[in-house]
């Protein structure tokens, strides 16, 4: 067997358990007292409750008890405990708490009976009457009321000061753009539902299986509400069925669960319905404004953008929208401006690349426009306005291999062939249009922790409470362990998603990779550093005075990289020290004296091309190539996936995803997904994902930047390029359907 | 009696994935739920439980369904294959193995219905093409966008019977 490597495209290794239904996610764990929990929803947008009648649904044998605002235990009262890691400020929705609804959907009570079937019968039994109050779910009538968010969301950067007089410069330009993009509220709909099983175990303590991207998060949140004892509350999460965000927060189920649980001292399951799913968490609604200047040779001299996001009445949910603005292109005058508008609609929550995604399809949207009034090949154009240093915190990046992006991106496609004006490319009835945009995310490592086991038996343990939201985390942690210490992959058992494991960062941002990753990479160097020590000690050992810089661990062994002698094996060692095993654990802290000096993303390119049926206004796109600069790549095959599933969300986000209000209801009515349409099979062409080769030894030991968030930003802009290459017609409010091309 | 279901329970046969098994089942109960909640068989994933999404496909007669569609008592003597009944003990179906090999899955979830709807896709034996295949497996969504590799994956597994 050979040694397991990074940069080597191996198969995962929870593969197996996949494939063949054995892996359990959260919803699907069990216990003999076992009972189910189904979720009474608001039936308005604002107002009170002001009866509540469960004596139907109580009547029904097998059902236990119903829960609302009027027998629920009064818990935490400060905001503090309610408000989980990732929390945006303000005040955390406490379910079941009072008489008073915020949006639709939220939930007014909890039915629990010994059957799934029963207790979503008896939901239905469940009356509730409201005094209804005026509601208002319409961006554009909040937009003027938009402030600047509440501190606190992690994360979160108010945007840089303006640099020179953007609004002269851009009265001044010789040529202008100026326009208003919006797109509408998205749900990430991942394909699981949120789902939570909490096992009352014999001594009374809970163990949870949380839909969640933080164990740690929703173990925290519970012990704050509820006022338990860490030890008393275990989340043991092993595999996510998608996140993309949607579980960096904990939902509301879980709370639900937890509460009946221990009110009624027996397990308890709450799973929420696909509907259900549209009542928490989205991507913001968001307008934005792009004014750019530029001189007649294409330089950019101004450069405005403003966007407003919508949050709900009670937190401010907010993301970095506009900075990338002053980050991606050189331009001396800048103006970028955000807030957030509140709705009567539950808070936003971070969605694939929060942030970045819509401020990208404002702005590569923008400069398309303006290569257009230019009369500039769009790739030309931002390669005139390449930024070779980040003129906001004027620092230097510490990779940016962004220019390759463009040229292998555009020579894997062959964007030179591409003719320059709109409605220039046809095929029969079929409009073609080529587009293209690029994509930018900040790499990132926040501290993390692993713990190793070696065994005598070559077998290797490691072991650290981060996720499996389906990124390969499993499989590239075992990679880098097994390369660290010369074993096959088939020899290391990685293990996640478990509270009782070292800590690790919830898993989003795309930096797991980086942080997890730096963990097992120094619990694993902690092992290399004690079997040295412990092989310098052979009878006549070869390694005296040497250190790890002298040696390399391969084929289960040590030697000496100068020498020709073969490898010692490792147990040889242990035995000769008489260890059955040897456990290590570290922490991986990010250098910031040293990260702080540099801007450190990472970067795409992405070019698309769409046929547009003329009479029809239909869409199709026809291949994507996604060129990416992600640092180091640690598993190309999973590495890939990760980018097709981007792009894959980006032409969702472009032509089809629609979270749709009915503004009299205040609620989400496409609440289904036959309704809210997802990319299926059908619209998802071959999609090519090139990486270039980027060396970044700043962002963390690994040099890797995380690849989660990169391939979905951009692509929204990419494939409305496109459209309007095919069609000469701009469309500026997403998605594209057919009625805005007819 | 199980509780909450009165009497008004009924008898039905099911063979899954190879075992004949008896049960009482009441009539609301759908083949989904019976899968995951009575007989512990959570391979087959609940996505929306309104035939939206195919996450939970399984082969009834050999013939890929929606089991949230489908209510246990319609399926009295049939025949179930679930994601558990695909691998001959150890020997994954060329499907899992193709699917492993392409990488046709991320988080997981979709995958069962992905694989026991590319095994009816198979037996149906319309798709020669991957935009055929593509057509054909539309109605199993995959929200981590593995489309790509599952396409790749059944054309895999769909090989060698073209060449035979
Ligand atoms: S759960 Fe049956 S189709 Fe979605
Ligand atoms: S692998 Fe996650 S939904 Fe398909």
């Amino acid at each position: 067997m050979t040694t397991g490597k990074t940069g080597e495209p191996h198969d995962r290794v929870d593969g197996r358990a996949k494939v063949t239904g054995q892996a359990r996610y959260a919803g699907e764990f069990t216990a003999p007292d076992l009972v189910h929990g189904f979720v009474v929803g608001s039936a308005i947008a604002r107002g009170k409750i002001v009866r509540i009648d469960a004596a139907e649904a109580l009547a029904l044998p097998g059902v236990l008890q119903v829960y609302t605002h009027e027998n629920t235990p009064r818990l935490a009262w400060r905001d503090r405990s309610w408000r989980d890691m990732v929390a945006p400020g303000g005040s955390p929705l406490r379910p079941l708490h009072d008489a008073e609804i915020r949006f639709s959907g939220q939930p007014v009570a909890l039915v629990i009976a010994e059957s799934f079937e029963l207790a979503r019968e008896a939901a239905g039994l469940v009356k509730v009457d409201y005094e209804a109050a005026p509601h208002e779910t319409r961006l554009a009538e909040v937009e003027s009321e938009a402030h600047e968010p509440a501190r606190g969301k992690k994360g979160y950067t108010p945007p840089p000061k303006p640099r020179g007089r953007a609004d002269e410069a851009l009265a001044a330009a010789p040529v202008r753009v100026e326009a208003t993009y919006e797109h509408p509220p998205l749900h990430h709909n991942p394909m699981e539902p949120h789902a939570t099983t909490v096992i009352v175990e014999a001594d009374g303590s809970l163990t949870i299986h949380d839909k969640t991207q933080g164990v740690s998060n929703s173990r925290d949140y519970v012990c704050k509400v509820f006022g338990l004892a860490s030890d008393q509350v275990r989340v043991v999460t092993p595999f996510v069925g998608g996140g993309f965000g949607s579980g960096l927060r904990p939902q509301y189920q879980l709370f639900l669960a937890v509460l009946a649980a221990r009110e009624l001292r027996r397990s308890v399951r709450v799973v929420l319905s696909r509907q259900q799913m549209f009542t928490i968490g989205y991507r913001p609604w968001t307008r934005q404004r792009v004014a750019l200047g530029a001189e007649r040779d294409g330089r950019l001299c101004a450069l405005i953008h403003e966007a407003v996001g919508n949050t709900s009445r009670f937190e401010d949910y907010c993301e970095n929208v506009v900075p990338w603005s002053g980050v991606l292109y050189e331009c001396p005058n800048t103006r970028l401006e955000y807030g957030v508008a509140a709705l009567d609609l539950y808070t936003p929550i971070d969605a694939r690349a929060p942030g970045a995604v819509t401020g990208l399809w404002a702005l590569e949207s923008a400069i398309d426009e303006l290569a257009d009034a230019l009369d500039i090949d769009p790739l030309a154009l931002r390669l005139k306005n390449y930024a070779e240093e980040d003129q906001d915190h004027r620092r230097p990046f510490s990779s940016k291999a962004l220019r390759d992006c463009y040229r292998e991106g555009a020579a894997r496609f062959g964007w030179h062939r591409r003719t320059l004006a709109a409605r220039s490319m046809r095929e029969g009835a079929l409009q073609i249009g080529w587009g293209m945009a690029t994509g930018i995310w900040e790499a990132q490592q926040a501290p993390s922790q692993a713990k190793a086991l070696l065994t005598v038996d070559g077998r290797l343990h490691v072991a650290s409470a981060s996720g499996e939201i389906g990124p390969g985390t499993y499989t590239i942690m075992s990679q880098i362990a097994a390369e660290q210490l010369g074993l096959p992959l088939a020899a290391v058992r990685f293990e996640l998603g478990d509270t009782a494991l070292p800590p690790a960062m919830i898993q989003g941002g795309s930096a797991t990779a980086s942080s997890v990753g730096s963990a097992v990479l120094a619990v694993c160097r902690a092992l290399q550093h004690t079997l040295l020590k412990l092989a310098q000690a052979l009878p006549d050992s070869p390694f005296g005075g040497r250190t790890l810089a002298d040696v390399e661990f391969v084929d289960r062994g040590l030697r000496l990289r100068s020498g020709v002698a073969p490898a010692v094996p490792l147990a040889a060692i242990m035995r000769h020290a008489g260890l059955g095993s040897i456990a290590e654990q570290a922490t991986a802290i990010p250098d910031l004296a040293r990260q702080s000096r540099y801007t450190s993303n990472a970067h795409s390119a992405v070019f698309v091309e769409v046929a547009v049926d003329e009479a029809l206004g239909t869409v199709t796109v026809r291949r994507v190539v996604s060129a990416v600069a992600g640092g180091r790549i640690l598993n190309p095959k999973t590495a890939r996936s990760q980018i097709l599933g981007g792009v894959v969300w980006g032409i969702g986000m472009a032509l089809e995803e629609h979270s749709m209000l009915d503004h009299g209801l205040g609620r989400f009515v496409n609440h289904n997904l036959g309704e809210y349409h997802v990319p299926v099979h059908a619209d998802v062409p071959a999609i090519d994902v090139v990486f270039v080769e980027e060396r970044d030894d700043v962002v963390n030991p690994l040099g890797v930047k995380g690849l989660g968030e990169i391939g979905i930003v951009g692509v929204a802009a990419a494939i409305a390029n496109a459209v309007f290459h095919a069609t000469g017609r701009r469309i500026r409010e997403l998605p594209i359907t057919l009625d805005k091309l007819l | 009696m199980l509780p909450g279901m009165g009497d008004d329970t009924c008898a039905i046969t099911l063979k899954v994935n190879g075992s004949t098994l008896r049960l009482q089942v009441a009539p609301w109960t759908t083949l989904l739920d019976l899968l995951r909640e009575r007989l512990g068989l959570t391979g087959s994933k609940k996505g929306c439980d309104h035939g939206q999404c195919g996450a939970c496909t399984v082969l009834v007669d050999g013939v890929r369904i929606n089991s949230c569609l489908s209510l246990a008592v319609m399926r009295d003597g049939a025949s179930v294959t679930t994601i558990e009944g695909l691998a001959e003990g150890d020997a994954l179906h060329p499907l899992q193995q193709a699917f492993i090999e392409n990488d046709a899955f991320q988080c997981g979830y979709c995958t069962p219905g992905q694989i026991c709807s590319a095994v009816g896709l198979l037996a149906e034996g319309h798709a020669r093409s991957d935009d055929q295949i593509r057509e054909l497996m539309s109605g199993n969504l995959c929200r981590c966008g593995a489309y790509p590799n599952i396409v790749a994956a059944i054309g895999q597994a769909m090989r060698p019977r073209r060449d035979a």
